[in-house]
């Protein structure tokens, strides 16, 4: 088995859904794992991180045509990657980016692509994938009959490896890009408007939900979180009807967290928004609606009025805490 | 607002999905659509884009599907929305079909119709994840755009606000072009009663795999390259509790985070 990695990173950063990736796949084969970063500038740093943390091989495609996050150059560059190298198996963490990058290679290698999975496994010389199906009510087994084998991992699934020396052998790739991979073009990004303490690292997320009624209601998110010594996060309904900024959103098209912690406030559990919170240790969620989907998939799922409850959890964890 | 210039036809791939509460066969170890089903959520998003794409242009929209029988329910529900046409592949050496196979069935479905425009919802209710564009997208040797919550056409052009993790990117491409759309796309309209009506009278073809043409026969004929091997019950998220607030909802929380010490 020949494990090939791709790597998503935002500036000098490599995420950690990736490098969770990167650590489990030293688990398969016989450990040599292959990384790929792409992207435009210098990535040398970014190429060194990944030998700290776990890589044996790191192949670098770095051009000013590939810093654009667009997925079909990089089908082009892992495409070729895997020719020349070899590779049988290509890792992927999910990501808007990198679901569109595996499916296109995958159709490009005419490779089985298995994705949503939270484990994969070697069982007599065959990789297995382990997948949560139908709202996670099922567990499904899953497996490859293509040669080449493509899997996506949902976000959080691994933890990155403790970081080590490292001393990765470094290839530079440079690739010919097809003529449809170059016809989609950046023309403008606004990036969310990072601000106050970010979700990604909390260990305690308050999360605040169309169910709190209204944008003043946040200050009751606001105080439990405090309280908690913990952030608030919001869902993309608020964050869309501009109760809350979407610095702060978790979901599909926002952040991803996975804390000890995570209390839901009026969040009904919408698939967009589970995504981004489902590997969180605990989950406490509080909605009035009986039939929230959060409840099958909260530890502890409460239904009741968060404006009567909140307050007094809010008073009931300070008094706690100043014992 | 651009206007919709020289966009001739829009293609809308939409997939019908079991309703209610979905299982799988543990027979077949596939997903059970002997049940009811109805169009995907955000197909509706899709559907909806490419009518509000059209207005009152002579622009043609045509829904495309691959699965079983019974899906020609959901295209019937996609023209009375307000579709023109529709067009179903179903064949039962497609039965089962992996995300790769129905890739290369549907890349042919589409190269038959050669719409200056196909657009996607961007997830299906019944398989999760979901990023068949982008592997129909590589068969067809087009530019592709997922995760659309806006767009818009402009000489040949369609611009797309494509909302990531990290940011909203701008992205612009050439036509013809594929595009995945969100749910924070649009509101899906309703059919009327004069729509449902008027969907009956609209035309619905029905394809094999040999209507395809002998090029889409061999490309299915490797199958799919995935398969499931087991299906079993998930550990389920240890002891979990619910309860009823009377009152005491406060203290109980708290008693919960002081019992695993997450306060």
């Amino acid at each position: 088995m020949k494990v090939l990695v791709f790597l998503e990173h935002h500036g000098d950063d490599l995420t950690k859904g990736s490098l969770g990736v990167l650590a489990k796949a030293a688990d398969l084969g016989d450990g040599q794992v292959a990384a790929v970063v792409v992207g435009g500038g210098n990535l040398k740093a970014v190429a060194a991180e990944a030998g700290r943390l776990g890589a044996t091989k790191v192949y670098v495609a770095a051009d000013d045509a590939l810093d654009p996050p667009l997925p079909q150059p990089r089908v082009d560059v892992l495409d070729a990657i895997v020719r020349a190298g070899g590779h049988d198996t290509v890792l992927f963490s999910n990501s808007v980016l990198a679901a569109d990058i595996a499916a296109g290679l995958a159709a490009r290698l005419d490779a089985g692509l298995n994705w949503d999975l939270v484990d994969i496994t070697e069982r007599d010389g065959r990789l297995v994938g382990k997948r949560p199906a139908l709202q996670d009510s099922v567990l499904v087994d899953v497996g490859w009959r293509s040669e080449r084998r493509v899997a996506l991992f949902r976000t959080g699934s691994f933890e990155p490896a403790v970081g080590g020396q490292g001393d990765p052998e470094v290839e530079e790739v440079a690739v010919r890009l097809e003529k449809h991979s170059v016809g989609a073009r950046i023309v403008d990004q606004h990036f969310a408007n990072e601000g106050g303490p970010s979700v990604e690292g909390a260990e305690v997320v308050v999360a605040g939900g169309i169910g709190l009624g209204g944008p003043e209601n946040f200050a009751l998110a606001e105080e439990l979180a405090g309280a908690l010594g913990g952030v608030v996060g919001a869902t993309r309904a608020v964050v869309y009807a501009g109760w809350y900024p979407h610095s702060a959103q978790i979901g599909q098209t926002g952040k991803t967290v996975s804390p000890k912690l995570y209390v839901a406030l009026g969040v009904s559990g919408a698939v967009q928004h589970k995504v981004g919170m489902q590997n969180s240790k605990v989950i406490v969620s509080i909605n009035k609606d009986p039939g929230a989907p959060i409840f099958e998939f909260s530890d502890l799922a409460v239904v009741g009025d968060l404006h009567a409850i909140v307050p007094k959890l809010t008073e009931l964890v300070r008094q706690r805490r100043g014992s | 607002m651009g206007t919709i210039g020289s966009l001739m036809k829009i293609a809308v791939c939409v997939k019908h999905v079991p309703d209610g509460r979905q299982h799988i066969d543990p027979g077949t170890k596939r997903l059970d659509r002997s049940g009811g089903g109805e169009l995907n959520g955000v197909d509706e998003n899709a559907v909806e884009e490419a009518l509000r794409l059209k207005g009152d242009t002579d622009t043609e929209v045509v829904v495309v599907s691959m699965g079983p029988e019974p899906a020609v329910e959901s295209l019937r529900a996609a023209l009375a929305l307000g579709a023109d046409r529709a067009v179903l592949v179903s064949d039962p050496a497609l039965g089962g079909s992996d995300l790769i196979l129905t890739s290369k069935v549907l890349a042919k479905a589409l190269g038959r119709e050669g719409a200056d425009l196909v657009l996607f919802g961007q997830q299906a209710s019944d398989g999760g994840g979901g990023v068949l564009w982008a592997a129909v997208a590589d068969h067809l040797r087009l530019p592709f755009v997922s995760q659309a919550a806006e767009l818009t056409i402009h000489d040949g052009t369609v611009r797309v606000t494509r909302q990531t993790e990290v940011a909203d990117d701008v992205i612009e491409a050439p036509l013809p072009a594929i595009v995945a759309v969100s749910d924070a796309i649009n509101e899906p309209r309703y059919a009327s009663l004069k729509g449902k009506m008027g969907a009956k009278k609209k035309p619905l073809e029905q394809l094999s795999l040999a209507d395809l043409g002998s090029d889409a026969v061999e490309a299915a004929g490797g199958g799919s390259l995935t398969e499931v091997l087991d299906v079993a019950e998930p550990p389920a998220r240890a002891n979990a509790t619910r309860i009823e607030d009377e009152g005491a909802a406060a203290q109980l929380i708290v008693d919960f985070l002081v019992e695993r010490q997450l306060v």
